[in-house]
């Protein structure tokens, strides 16, 4: 519960809300962007980067590589599968 | 500080690198002089990090001078008992929809676990954030959707902004059911323990990417000894295992940050300010095995107490005590080893766990049972 998952904002959806979509490994959700917002300056500046997604917040900003290598390994010992269902389940 | 793994395709899955790594430890382990019968003790707080030596058999590949102490840093395998039950008793209200990390639901309560209480026709459904128990809230207006909040500093800035969005939009049928513990006072009762053997700490990553590096300075300034906040890769375990034996080599005492790539020194100034606006400090919180710890848990601020389901529905909070001849608590200070229990693996098991240390795949006795099989020392 406490891993988290590397994903990449791909847009904005409610500024004001502070929700973003994050693509994690091609599955797509709404996440709350409020940790990783800059200070001052619109949201649109998130779009393209990578962040560590934990239930359903950004709450860090990582670099492409990094998130790619840590994407291969929870692949590699089968712990993304999980990760990935969880991040995709829609709400019942 | 060595030089952070980030050469390569794949840096933290570089076998060279950590063969090399586990031969740097065993030499510092011999200039330490380091055996079996007397070895270098390190902590890891995180139940994560926990899940990662088992998985990745960290402990088999290292020199037996080092041993391995697994911590309390599991948030589903410190909830008491009580708690639990208040959580059957709010989600077996009619009028309640209760929602949950599916982590919590096995974990026994004095009668039943979550997932009985749904076998037994509570409404009970897991979700994967806050948010979606406030999207049901949403679609159920003539329902009470409670969430079930737990976790250290990694999850509080979750819920703290869940219900701050509860409040901006007005949603009067959403609560939260506030279990959040917090990890200093954690670790000064580690620390306090009586017998504490524990000669460095990997500290938690992704919690210290909420609260940075600071809380974590008296560790060395009173209790003199080190921490290096660690991430969960193998060789980032490997690289901070050799950054604590090279402190403790150079008779120096530091927090250091082998995690930078993810947790700046200062922390997240966004997710403090989400948790200091909703959340206060309890004076004091029940963990199981553990006890009462002073201000290691936090309760909703009045503020915002109708969004608070402790103030909402009757929450008693009852004193279980742990069943005969557990040892959870001796377990999550490191004094004693999961099979040391006399239920390990027989009363005690993942299938019917008699303590949380055995629910979740971050606590030390399930890892035992799933990694280490019944062997004495398997890790
Ligand atoms: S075996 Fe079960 S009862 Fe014993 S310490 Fe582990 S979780 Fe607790």
């Amino acid at each position: 519960m406490c891993l988290g998952i590397p994903g990449r904002i791909v847009a904005i959806t409610d500024a004001e809300a502070m929700m973003a979509t994050v693509d994690v490994s091609g599955v797509r959700r709404s996440v709350d962007v409020t940790c990783v917002a800059p200070k001052d300056g619109p949201l649109d500046g998130l779009v393209g980067r990578w962040t560590l997604v934990h239930v359903g917040f950004a709450m860090s900003l990582i670099d492409e590589e990094e998130a790619k290598a840590t994407l291969a390994i929870l692949h590699e010992i089968g712990e993304a599968n999980a990760e990935i269902a969880a991040f995709a389940g829609e709400v019942a | 500080m060595t030089a952070p793994l980030t050469a390569g395709a794949n840096p933290f899955q570089d076998r060279e690198t950590g063969r090399r790594l586990i031969a740097r430890i065993g030499e510092k382990l011999d200039r330490l002089g380091a055996t079996e019968r007397k070895p270098v003790r390190l902590m890891e707080i995180c139940g994560g990090h926990t899940h990662t030596i088992f998985r990745h058999g960290l402990s088999g590949v290292l020199p037996a001078g080092l041993e391995f102490l697994h911590g309390p840093g599991c948030p589903v395998c410190v909830l008491p008992m009580g708690r639990i039950d208040d959580c059957v008793a709010i989600a077996e209200d009619p009028r309640v929809i209760f929602t949950t990390f599916g982590d919590a639901m096995r974990v026994p309560g004095s009668k039943k676990s979550l997932m009985q209480a749904k076998a037994d026709g509570a409404d009970i459904r897991m979700v994967y954030s806050p948010l979606d128990a406030l999207e049901l809230a949403r679609r159920n207006p003539d329902r009470e959707v409670v969430f079930f909040g737990l976790g250290f500093e990694t999850t509080m800035p979750s819920t703290a902004l869940t219900v701050l969005k509860a409040e901006r939009e007005g949603i009067a049928n959403f609560s939260l059911f506030c279990n959040h513990i917090t990890i200093i006072p954690t670790i000064r009762a580690v620390l306090d323990t009586p017998g504490m053997m524990v000669d460095g700490f990997i500290g938690p990553g992704h919690v210290s990417m909420v609260i940075g590096l600071k809380p974590y300075r008296f560790i060395a300034s009173q209790y003199d000894r080190p921490l290096v906040v660690t991430g969960f890769e193998p060789l980032d375990v490997l690289q901070s295992v050799w950054m604590l034996l090279d402190q403790i080599d150079r008779g120096v005492v530091e927090i250091q940050n082998q995690y930078a790539r993810v947790v700046p020194e200062e922390g997240n100034p966004q997710a403090n300010a989400a948790i200091d606006a909703v959340f206060e400090t309890r004076p004091f919180f029940e963990w199981r095995g553990l006890g009462s710890i002073d201000e290691s848990g936090v309760a909703i601020r009045e503020r915002f107490a109708r969004f608070d389901a402790e103030r909402r529905f009757a929450v008693r909070s009852p004193a279980v005590a742990e069943p005969d001849s557990c040892q959870c608590g001796g377990v999550l200070t490191g004094t004693v080893k999961p099979w040391q229990c006399p239920l390990f693996g027989g009363a005690c098991t993942p299938e019917s766990p008699v303590g949380a240390l055995m629910v979740s795949s971050e606590g030390a006795c399930a890892a035992y049972h799933q990694y280490g099989g019944l062997r004495k020392g398997a890790a």
